[in-house]
């Protein structure tokens, strides 16, 4: 009912706007057309100067409001999200520079030169020292964003640092799981066709490999702050995407596809529930590709904590080949026990 | 018969060329069917009105889509029961499914990019302008004309059906990457609805193929006597590149849609490997789900300029002939056009910096994607002179022209934080993103559709739109689009990601509610303000104000030289000859007049253009 009364409500005010639209056109035919046009210029002229500065004041009042909402006051939680926050701050101040004087000039000169009796526009087909100027200048202050962009662009497309913490991360409809290469710092081969759900190996993980005796199959991402990070990036059905706001770090997981991206955290998360001010903060991992009805709740978590905290973290973990045997043959799951006591 | 009606009007108005002692030779009485006028007609006027009517249809439906799952956003909390009986079980509770949120966003995306601002935007105006523009009777192929909007008309069909599909239309988002749209087991969405989506967008590249090719036969071969390549206008030019892109672009989505639907039916695996869905181990292997993306974005990429391209064309010409003042740099802005063409194929991959695309790939996409800036920059320019010492009248079409132009700024200038790749890492499919294409390319580009329609109004149909509503609709539209997508850019700048049915359980995203709910309220205020365009525009084709003159607002293009309303064949007697460049504006016309038609001979005492 109440939809209706509101349906009614603006047909009511379309019709009401349409009838007085009518009406003005009959009042100008009557006032003649020619002076109600002039009349409406100069309405309009003097409205798109008001746009003009009450837009300029919006775009203030929208910054003052929502500038502290984003990521950018706080800074970026990883050293290499730096780059991307200064290439941020670049583009702001060239294109706001752009954004200002060009707006500007638009809607003032629409107001100066609107049309007045007896006047008569100036004859300005081309000029050829104005048209190079404006190629010239935004192809040097483009010049100068691609050099600096292309630059922080390799940095951190580069080759992650050697001494960086390897993390398997895999995506699914729609959640995360993690894997970490265990002491001897190489992840187990996997082949999708291994992929069991009853036995529990949802990775797909290969256990004839060797090298997968001691990886661990985790469901929260722990790493250790001021070292490098670096994520290996599958998906088993769609794509996904890893989104990190904090670290302003994103890269696709694509089926078949492995994908890889690191950096650097720079504060825990203990430290950026101070940072933040928020008791609550978390690292949260986002999709950023959409992948079916429930995209939007494909949310993972990393803790990021100090060094002792991380290895105390990883010595609590089980390499997932135990623990799978465990849950499949449990009477011989104390033969499996020394290679746990392995891992630090 | 309307051709001697159109003669006695045309001979009553005031007649400014000097052709009158032809109007008499009329040879253009066809014998015509309510059929042969109306539905498969083959007049390019007819046809265009066809393309912009279907295109409004749409809009309306593509708008409305939009306005539902702004409730949702904005509203996440509450329920409408009003939506349960409008979608069934989709909106069970009142509340919309997340689903059917994800088909209303996947359906909006197609629906404004393809069959609006493509079909709706260059099929109306490309139509409609090219041959009175250029000084020919119809297009170069009728027939050719007359299917490609059928085939847009049959597109149309097969897309609304799969909106009454039991399991949804497609729901994987407009650019409907596999594997999520090639498996039925991982969406809904994914399952006939997506066929039906795939078999519409063939019919509607085919359409678009045979309009590309008539557009450009038409403009290469059917000029008048006198109308040499750079006397034609710029929204001439505007279409051409236009048809040029399209023509060269869409069989390569074709050939994507058509390698998709293999996938889907018939067990190949172009787009697919390794994969596990629903518990089910796949067999495909050795595909490539990031094939698919280069060939969307081959095609996705140029359909943003084929949708901003006559906008600009349009809008380029609106200025001049408003500000009383020929365009600025005519030979520039062509180039830039050109520009624009050629780099529209070489910047495809900056969609995809974060697909893992070689580092170095994308290094050569960054340089590739920032070079549009400067042609862009040059048209802004180039715009701004023309109002310079103009003396400028604020019809309705101007002002969206105006419009056009800021928002083109606004959404230009964050094409370059995009299109650097190391900041697009943070910004990728972000609300920056939405705010960026929606300012530049959605909103920009419906300013181009309105500045068209009010400006041609007149030669459509013989009457004037309403001006007040056209104003109170202007102002509406430039305020609100500007409330609904600036404070988008700050969502995006804290990494709130698009396609997403609700931000509450983020903890990085959940503090932008109060500013959701606001961009909701507008985007419906927005959507009713439209209403009072469409109602506008049909009142008016049968009560609007009558047109009286030939040339209402004095321009010097050959389309108003015909008689007010053209009936078949465009002329009545011979096609005028051109003999001078279509921006002959703040010149001594005849009669005191401040503009000389294209049409008029060069003076004596006159320059050659």
């Amino acid at each position: 009912m109440k939809e209706l009364l509101l349906l009614a409500i603006v047909l009511m005010i379309l019709l009401v706007i349409f009838q007085i639209a009518k009406a003005s056109e009959y009042v100008s035919v009557l006032k003649g057309e020619e002076k109600t046009r002039k009349q409406t210029n100069k309405i309009n002229g003097f409205l798109l100067i008001s746009f003009l500065i009450f837009g300029l004041i919006g775009v203030y009042v929208c910054n003052e409001w929502f500038f502290k909402k984003t990521l950018f006051p706080q800074g970026s939680a990883s050293v290499e999200g730096e780059k991307i926050d200064f290439m941020l701050y670049l583009t702001i101040g060239v294109t706001g520079v752009i954004f200002f004087v060009t707006q500007i000039l638009l809607f003032w000169f629409c107001f100066k030169y609107q049309e007045k009796a007896g006047k008569k526009a100036y004859f300005f087909p081309h000029n050829t020292n104005l048209e190079l100027l404006w190629t010239t200048v935004p192809a040097i202050f483009l010049t100068v964003l691609v050099v600096f962009g292309l630059i922080n662009w390799f940095k951190i497309t580069g080759p992650a640092p050697d001494n960086a913490t390897l993390v398997e991360v895999t995506g699914h409809q729609f959640g995360w799981e993690f894997r970490y290469p265990g002491t001897d710092g190489i992840l187990g081969k996997k082949d999708y066709k291994l992929y069991n759900q009853p036995s529990g190996n949802t990775l797909g993980v290969d256990f004839k490999d060797v090298n997968s005796l001691d990886d661990y199959h985790t469901n929260l991402m722990h790493i250790p702050v001021n070292k490098p990070v670096k994520l290996v990036i599958n998906a088993q059905d769609v794509i996904h995407d890893v989104g990190l706001v904090h670290f302003r770090m994103k890269m696709d997981a694509v089926p078949g596809i492995p994908t890889t991206l690191w950096f650097t955290p720079k504060y825990t998360t203990e430290e950026m529930k101070v940072r933040t001010g928020n008791a609550n903060f978390v690292y949260e991992i986002s999709c950023d590709q959409i992948c079916g009805a429930s995209h939007f709740s494909m949310r993972g978590v990393i803790v990021v904590e100090t060094e002792e905290q991380y290895k105390k973290w990883l010595s609590e973990q089980v390499p997932e080949f135990i623990t799978l045997n465990k849950a499949n043959t449990p009477a011989t799951d104390s033969v499996k026990m020394p290679l746990a006591a392995n891992v630090k | 018969m309307s051709s001697v009606v159109t003669l006695n009007e045309a001979s009553i108005g005031q007649i400014s060329h000097g052709d009158v002692a032809h109007l008499g030779h009329g040879d253009h009485h066809h014998k015509e069917t309510f059929i042969s006028k109306y539905v498969f007609s083959l007049d390019h006027k007819t046809i265009s009105k066809q393309f912009l009517v279907t295109g409004i249809i749409w809009a309306i439906i593509g708008g409305l889509f939009s306005v539902l799952f702004r409730l949702q956003l904005g509203y996440p909390n509450s329920t409408f029961p009003w939506l349960e009986d409008l979608l069934g079980h989709w909106a069970a509770g009142g509340k919309l499914r997340p689903e059917f949120y994800y088909a209303l966003v996947t359906m909006h995306g197609t629906i404004l990019v393809f069959f609006v601002l493509t079909a709706g935007l260059s099929g109306t105006f490309s139509n409609f302008l090219i041959p009175l523009q250029i000084g020919a009777r119809d297009m170069a192929s009728p027939l050719l004309n007359c299917m490609s909007y059928w085939f847009f008309f049959l597109a149309s069909i097969v897309m609304a059906s799969s909106l009454f599909v039991q399991t949804g239309p497609a729901s994987g988002g407009w650019t409907v990457y596999p594997p999520l749209s090639a498996l039925g087991d991982a969406s809904s969405g994914s399952k006939i609805g997506m066929d039906l989506w795939l078999f519409s967008m063939a019919f509607f590249i085919v359409s678009s193929l045979l309009g590309g090719l008539n557009y450009i036969t038409t403009v290469l071969n059917m000029r008048t006597k006198g109308m040499s390549m750079t006397r034609m206008p710029l929204t001439i030019w505007a279409f051409f590149f236009t048809a040029v892109l399209g023509v060269l672009s869409f069989p390569v989505l074709l050939s994507g849609a058509i390698l998709l639907l293999f996938d889907r039916n018939l067990g190949t695996s172009f787009f697919l490997s390794d994969i596990v869905v629903a518990g089910k181990v796949l067999p495909n292997e050795g595909g490539s789900a990031i094939l698919f993306q280069h060939l969307f974005w081959f095609l996705g990429h140029p359909e943003v300029y084929i949708i901003l391209l006559p906008a600009m064309g349009m809008s380029s010409e609106i200025l001049s002939v408003n500000s009383r003042k020929p365009i600025f740099g005519y030979m520039a802005m062509v180039g830039s056009m050109f520009a624009i063409t050629i780099l529209a194929f070489l910047v495809w991959a900056h969609h995809m910096f974060v697909t893992g695309l070689n580092p170095f790939l994308g290094a050569v996409f960054v340089l590739l994607t920032l070079l549009i800036a400067v042609p862009s920059a040059i048209k802004v320019f180039n715009w701004l002179t023309t109002l310079w010492r103009g003396n400028i009248r604020f019809t309705p079409a101007m002002l969206f022209a105006i419009g056009f132009v800021s928002l083109f700024i606004s959404g230009g200038l964050t094409g370059i934080f995009l299109g650097n790749s190391a900041l697009d890492i943070h910004l990728h499919d972000t609300y920056f993103v939405i705010a960026h294409f929606h300012i530049v390319m959605g909103v920009a580009s419906f300013f181009g559709l309105f500045a068209g329609v009010y400006h041609w109004y007149p030669k459509m149909f013989g009457r004037y739109l309403n001006n007040t509503l056209g104003y109170i609709h202007f102002w509406i539209t430039i305020v609100g689009a500007y409330l609904i997508f600036w404070p988008m850019h700050y969502e995006g700048l804290a990494g709130m990601p698009r396609r997403y049915y609700d931000f509450q359980n983020w903890e990085s995203f959940k503090m932008f509610g109060g500013l959701n709910e606001f961009i909701s309220f507008i985007s419906i205020l927005v959507f009713v303000a439209q209403l009072l365009f469409v109602i506008n525009f049909f009142y008016s084709i049968w009560k609007g104000r009558k047109v009286t003159t030939l040339n209402p607002w004095n321009a010097t293009t050959l389309e108003w030289t015909t008689p007010i309303r053209p009936g078949h064949g465009n002329w009545v007697g011979e096609i005028p000859e051109v003999h001078r460049w279509p921006y002959d504006y703040a010149r001594e016309g005849k009669d005191g007049q401040d503009f000389i038609a294209q049409d008029v001979p060069i003076g004596a005492n006159e320059e050659k253009h």
